[in-house]
């Protein structure tokens, strides 16, 4: 029976309690209340409350319809190539004035008409989608080599323990290393992957622009990710593996069940609640990646991997908006803890 | 027939293996290899399998440069005052908080369990910004020139790097889980002998709790070493500077491939050590974090 102690209780916590107040608590709540302000970091100007307008700013999308460019008859200009010419959003008229402060996220073509949708901080949406995109091909690339491994270090023959320990070495390796390292084996001209693929091509000059191009950066960071995070995972999946009860795959086999059949039938059921904790804690990690878009790619280019926690820094510190950071990073919050809330139920009704 | 078969995939293990291997530890063996080589061999190499070598001409010259135009003893100093400081105090305060949640009956401690538990969930991403906007307006005693004197804020400091990462809720949960599993009945025979509660935490379930302890001091030392986002907000200066902004710094401003590669093998050196010598307790807190969460 443990002793009733008031005193004693309060004073075992209370180191913790202040610290986590100070660090954790204090500035959860700051930050609440200065999303609805216009502070800034280093300012004289007096700081005022201005509402959700944070917020709206943005949220805020828009959708309208891109006139043809005119000329002074009223005959539609077209480009030197024989394309139909756009207004620009300033030229159309008459304007609304709250589409002022739009900017286009996305034109697109609808028969012989353009449109296009409108928002107030583009990037943010482009930094949302780019968000989702990393976690959308992290997560099973990451989580399906993790497990592999584990099986592969699973496996009862010599050695097992070097490999799992060789395997796990990039996650002690620090991040931003390994961003550094990989920035260099990406290199379009000297990069060690360039030159490997060339060598298996023939191709001897071969020069991807892995980083630089808009389609392949996101992905580059994928692997780049994967390589550096996989061994955690792999450890979590092995415990998982090894808490199975071997008597299970004995009665399988005895059923006549192959290889494949006992996969699916003992090992993922046996590791359900394992998956479940290694998909929520990876699907958090994803979701806040920084610091390989900060040293790799700046964001670039063209915004293509600007993340969610990229855009808030880059607003919020760089550009010392803080109370516009602060809302990206509450907005970010409510996304992570609606994906993981979300995961956890679908993974504790399954079962 | 059997054993036949069985070499016969025991073959194609090994060589799945074997490229995994090179896959994992490749670019790790790379900037070590290309550490100690000039950049122009550095580039040659790049066509064979000497690029993951120390082969050909090695020389020094890569860590002497980096020593001559950075202040890396200085980051380095910086970096282990703070991951020290914070792996000390983090052990003891987590440590405390836990005993007392685990063995003290008092009023408000469910409400505390699920307040450490809600805090779980807030990734420090989110609080980085308002945090930073905190301890900017933070006055703060400083040392300079050889007298102290008051400052308008926390930024360039190094508490501001210790302070906010002591507590943690993660480590509470390690602990307190860790607690659950130690015998109340070591307690009571202590308190038979008249040992007080405190007694109690530091003689009794302390000495007990070694595994969760190097748990404990593995998360925060890992944590503290590649401090990133903070220090970026909030060092501007070198002199409290750590090394991982230290080296993105040195990174972003120098074309030597040789020299950033001397620079990363020398930050990574305190964590592979300290992998190499408490591997079984890597491994151990890694899986047991999984099981229990």
């Amino acid at each position: 029976m443990n002793p009733r102690s008031n005193k004693w209780g309060w004073l075992f916590a209370a180191p913790a309690l202040a610290l986590l107040f100070f660090a954790v608590i204090l500035p959860f709540a700051v930050a609440v209340g200065m999303t609805l302000t216009n502070q800034r970091l280093l300012s004289p100007n007096e700081v005022d409350f201005v509402g959700g307008e944070n917020y709206a700013r943005l949220l805020s999308l828009g959708f309208t319809e891109i006139p043809l460019k005119l000329d002074e008859g009223g005959n539609p200009l077209v480009s030197s190539a024989g394309e139909p010419l756009y207004q620009s959003l300033r030229e159309i008229k008459p304007s609304p004035p709250e589409q002022a402060s739009f900017q286009i996220l996305k034109a697109f073509d609808w028969g012989d008409k353009r449109y296009a949708v409108l928002a107030k901080d583009p990037v943010f949406w482009r930094a949302l989608f780019n968000t989702l995109y990393f976690v959308a091909l992290v997560l099973p690339i990451q989580l399906c080599t993790a497990l592999g491994l584990a099986l592969l270090v699973n496996a009862n023959l010599p050695g097992r323990t070097t490999f799992r320990t060789l395997f796990f070495s990039p996650v002690v390796t620090s991040m931003v290393v390994a961003a550094i390292v990989w920035t260099f084996l990406y290199n379009e001209n000297a990069g060690l992957i360039n030159r490997l693929l060339g060598l298996i091509t023939g191709q001897e000059n071969l020069a991807i622009n892995w980083l630089g191009s808009e389609a392949l950066a996101m992905p580059s960071i994928v692997i780049m990710s994967t390589w550096q995070g996989a061994g955690f995972q792999m450890l979590i999946f092995l415990a998982g593996l090894q808490s199975i009860n071997s008597e299970l795959y004995e009665a399988a086999k005895l059923d006549g069940a192959n290889a494949i059949q006992r996969f699916f039938n003992v090992t993922l059921p046996g590791l359900k609640n394992t998956l479940v904790f290694v998909l929520i804690s990876t699907t958090i990690a994803a979701f806040s990646l920084f610091i390989q878009v900060d040293i790799m790619t700046n964001g670039g280019p063209n915004d293509s991997t600007a993340t969610l926690i990229f855009h808030a820094i880059r607003t919020g510190y760089r550009e010392q908006d803080v109370a516009y950071g602060a809302s990206i990073a509450v907005v970010y919050f409510i996304l992570v803890l609606g994906v993981a809330l979300l995961q956890n139920k679908l993974g504790g009704r399954r079962g | 027939m059997d054993s036949k078969i069985e070499r016969k995939w025991s073959l194609i293990y090994y060589l799945v293996m074997a490229f995994l291997v090179v896959i994992f530890v490749g670019p790790m063996a790379f900037m070590v290899a290309s550490s100690f080589k000039s950049d122009p061999q550095i580039f040659e190499d790049l066509r064979s399998a000497r690029a993951f070598l120390p082969v050909g001409e090695l020389s020094l010259d890569n860590y002497r440069a980096v020593f001559a135009k950075t202040p890396l003893l200085l980051y380095f100093v910086n970096s282990m005052l703070i991951t020290l400081i914070t792996v000390v105090l983090g052990v003891l305060v987590n440590s405390m908080a836990a005993f007392g949640l685990q063995r003290v009956h008092w009023r408000g401690q469910k409400l505390i369990l699920a307040l450490i538990l809600a805090i779980l969930v807030i990734p420090f991403e989110v609080l980085a910004i308002p945090l930073m906007m905190i301890v900017s307006q933070l006055p703060a005693i400083g040392f300079e020139a050889g007298q102290f004197v008051v400052t308008g804020s926390w930024f360039n400091s190094l508490h501001v790097q210790i302070i906010p990462f002591v507590a943690n809720a993660f480590c509470i949960f390690l602990f307190y889980q860790f607690f659950k599993d130690i015998p109340l009945d070591l307690d009571d025979a202590a308190r038979i002998d008249g040992a007080g509660l405190f007694s109690i935490y530091w003689r009794i379930v302390m000495p007990n709790a070694k595994p969760v302890i190097a748990t404990a001091s593995i998360v925060l030392f890992l944590a503290m070493w590649n401090q990133y986002l903070w220090p970026l907000l909030v060092i501007q200066g070198q002199d409290t500077r750590p090394v991982m902004v230290g080296i993105q710094q040195f990174f972003g401003r120098t074309t030597a491939w040789g020299e950033v590669m001397a620079y990363a093998t020398l930050v990574t050196i305190p964590v592979l050590t300290a992998f190499i010598f408490f591997q079984r307790q890597f491994v151990q807190s890694v899986a047991g974090a999984g099981l229990k969460g």
